[in-house]
């Protein structure tokens, strides 16, 4: 028997009574739409924990350095392997110590030389990176440049609220601080920070200039990726910043998103979940019985087609993919109800809907699925008929 | 192809029940190609299990049937079945229409079991509706035929796919008596075509047609002259 044929009596066989065909789907739709809609629903709501988590943590990884007495872990200029993974947006390494963390740093306005603060500051290098890896924004001024760097210029550049204690509100008349005995031109305002807030209150120079305090080697390295890199990155950063001894750093990444959407996903209300499989076993349970009273009705049929040549095993198949079929619409509405159902939830929300696309498929076969086992009975009993019992 | 279709012998049938039933009691005949044979008999005498028994619907409790030169006793039920769809067409009292398709779809029915092409398949069961003179009623529900329509309706399809025998059980017993002499009319033509057909009926009418008669009594078969 061709497959389309197969296909075409099942088919027939469905529409030969459209309303109770119709009538029949109703458990299954009932079961599916509950599933879609709550797995939908916290999947959406669980991707928008993800979404809140991502602004500030997901794409956060900060890469310590422990110190080494002879040859430094990590080079300033290994920094630039970093910044060139696929995935990183911006990167920068950064020296502090704890004997630069609690310096002297006196500003000295020229206009008034009578008024004098001293502040006790932290002092750490940097790299020209620091401003968009600390997701800062540069109020004043400018940061410093490689060109900075390079001569080993006596620049500084301040953070807000560092600039506000020291008193400093204007650069156009290059301000200079004292730090111990040398003065530094102050550059630029680092402010508006979303991560490394304490930068606020720290002066930077560049890495050329921190030797002068001790700041050597490099401490930290702090790295932004674009969304669902962290973890890949947290992988490779290590021994691109210190190939062949990667394992001695420290890397603090963010927790992997899909663990976010883990928890959110154990808030699935578990009752709903019950309640779409009861309704779906319910919907099974109805397909199975329309089936068998389908198949009493069709006994002549049945007899006529084995007449014709029908093995039992088409007869089964025939009633098998009506089943299926009546399951698979099922399915069908059920996921088109489901995922209209969770766009509007999102909507009213104003959430982002995701729509998981194992979810809108499987969810049509888990009521294909449905109507094959509730086939499986009626159909086996539509095929052990004899011939001449069901031509009497 | 043998010159008999049909080699009956010594067959048997007996039901199990309290005494046992023997409902075909050592019968034994022969239907030649291009035979025109009716089977006659009284209610419970048997009619239907032969027929069941030539339709490979049912086995003989004991005893040989060649169908086509073929021993069927010993097949296995697959092969029993694919031998039914290809050489035996059935037509039964109450037509066995299939309500929800039209009489084209139900004659197409009998090529969709076995390895017939689906090309054509629609020309060939218009060819056989042709031959039943239903041409004009190709696209109409079985609920809008007259009786003598629909039972040529199940003569096209069984007269698809070409079979060695057509199996009529009381074909007209359904049917007025003008429908009753069309239908007549119609194996009279197919019988001139060659075909070979066993009819079994209670009614004189049917059986004076037939080339041949046998009449059953309590299992056991009688040729009448
Ligand atoms: N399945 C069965 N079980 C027991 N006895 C049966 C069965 N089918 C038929 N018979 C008996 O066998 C005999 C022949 O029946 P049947 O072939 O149906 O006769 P007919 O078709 O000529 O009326 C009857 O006595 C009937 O009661
Ligand atoms: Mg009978």
């Amino acid at each position: 028997m061709h497959v389309r044929d197969l296909a075409g009596e099942a088919v027939a066989g469905m529409l030969a009574r459209p309303v109770r065909s119709a009538l029949t789907t109703l458990g299954t739709v009932l079961g599916i739409t509950t599933l879609v809609i709550t797995l939908g629903v916290a999947a959406t709501a669980g991707n928008q924990i993800v979404g809140r988590f991502d602004e500030l943590v997901a794409t956060a990884i900060t890469v310590e350095v422990p110190e080494t007495t002879n040859v430094p872990l990590v080079a300033w200029d290994s920094l630039e392997r970093v910044t060139r993974l696929r995935g990183v947006v911006s990167a920068a390494a950064v020296a502090e110590s704890k004997d630069s963390a609690n310096l002297s740093v006196r500003s000295n306005d020229l206009v008034d030389p009578t008024s004098v603060t001293t502040q006790t500051l932290t002092v750490l290098a940097a790299t020209t990176g620091l401003p968009e890896a600390a997701r800062g924004r540069i109020v004043r001024g400018r940061f410093y440049d490689a060109g900075h760097i390079r001569r080993a210029d006596r620049v500084a550049v301040l953070g807000d609220q560092a600039a506000k204690m020291l008193g400093i509100t204007r650069l156009d008349r290059a301000p200079a601080i004292f730090i111990g005995r040398h003065a530094y031109t102050v550059i630029g305002i680092l402010g508006d920070l979303r991560r490394e807030r304490n930068l606020s209150t720290a002066v930077m120079v560049p890495p050329t200039v921190g030797k002068q305090f001790g700041l050597r080697d490099v401490t930290r390295v702090l790295v932004n990726t674009s969304l669902g890199a962290a973890d890949l990155i947290a992988g490779q950063a290590p021994d691109a910043l210190s190939p062949g001894n990667g394992d001695m750093l420290q890397v603090v990444a963010p927790p992997s998103p899909t663990r976010a959407r883990d928890q959110a996903q154990d808030d699935v209300n578990a009752l709903f979940l019950i309640l779409g499989l009861v309704s779906l076993v319910v919907g099974a349970v109805g397909i199975a019985n329309v089936t068998l009273v389908t198949v009493m009705e069709r006994v002549a049929e049945i007899g006529l087609r084995r007449s014709l040549g029908a093995a039992r095993r088409h007869i089964a198949a025939q009633f098998l993919l009506e089943s299926t079929l009546i399951g698979l619409a099922g399915g069908v509405i059920g996921a088109s109800v489901g995922v209209v159902a969770v766009v509007a939830v999102s909507a009213a929300k104003q959430w982002t809907p995701l729509l998981d696309v194992r979810l809108a498929i499987g969810a049509p076969i888990a009521g294909a699925v449905v109507g094959l086992l509730a086939g499986l009975y009626p159909a086996l009993r539509a095929a052990r008929m004899e011939p001449v019992d069901a031509l009497r | 192809m043998p010159e008999q279709v049909i080699e009956l012998t010594s067959v048997r049938r007996d039901y199990p029940a309290e005494p046992p039933v023997r409902a075909l009691d050592d019968v034994s005949f022969g239907v030649a190609r291009g035979d025109y044979l009716a089977i006659v008999g009284p209610s419970g005498s048997g009619k239907s299990t032969l027929l069941n028994v030539l339709g490979l619907l049912d086995r003989p409790s004991s005893g040989s049937y060649r169908l086509d030169g073929i021993e069927t006793t010993a097949l296995r039920d697959g092969a029993r079945t694919r031998l039914r769809g290809d050489r035996i067409g059935f037509v039964f009292q109450s037509f066995h229409l299939l309500a929800h398709r039209s009489v084209v779809e139900n004659v197409m029915l009998a090529e969709i079991y076995g390895g017939h092409p689906r090309k054509g398949r629609r020309e060939r069961a218009l060819a056989a509706l042709d031959r039943v003179g239903l041409g004009h009623r190709v696209n109409f529900l079985p609920d809008r035929l007259s009786g003598g329509e629909r039972q040529r309706a199940a003569m096209a399809r069984a007269l698809m796919g070409g079979p060695s025998l057509l199996l009529c059980d009381e074909p007209t017993g359904n049917l007025d008596s003008r429908n009753t002499g069309a239908v007549l009319d119609l194996f009279d033509e197919l019988r001139e075509q060659g075909l070979t057909i066993v009819v079994i009926t209670h009614e004189r009418e049917v059986s004076t047609r037939a080339g041949r008669r046998v009449r059953i009594t309590d299992g056991v078969l009688v040729e009448e002259a």
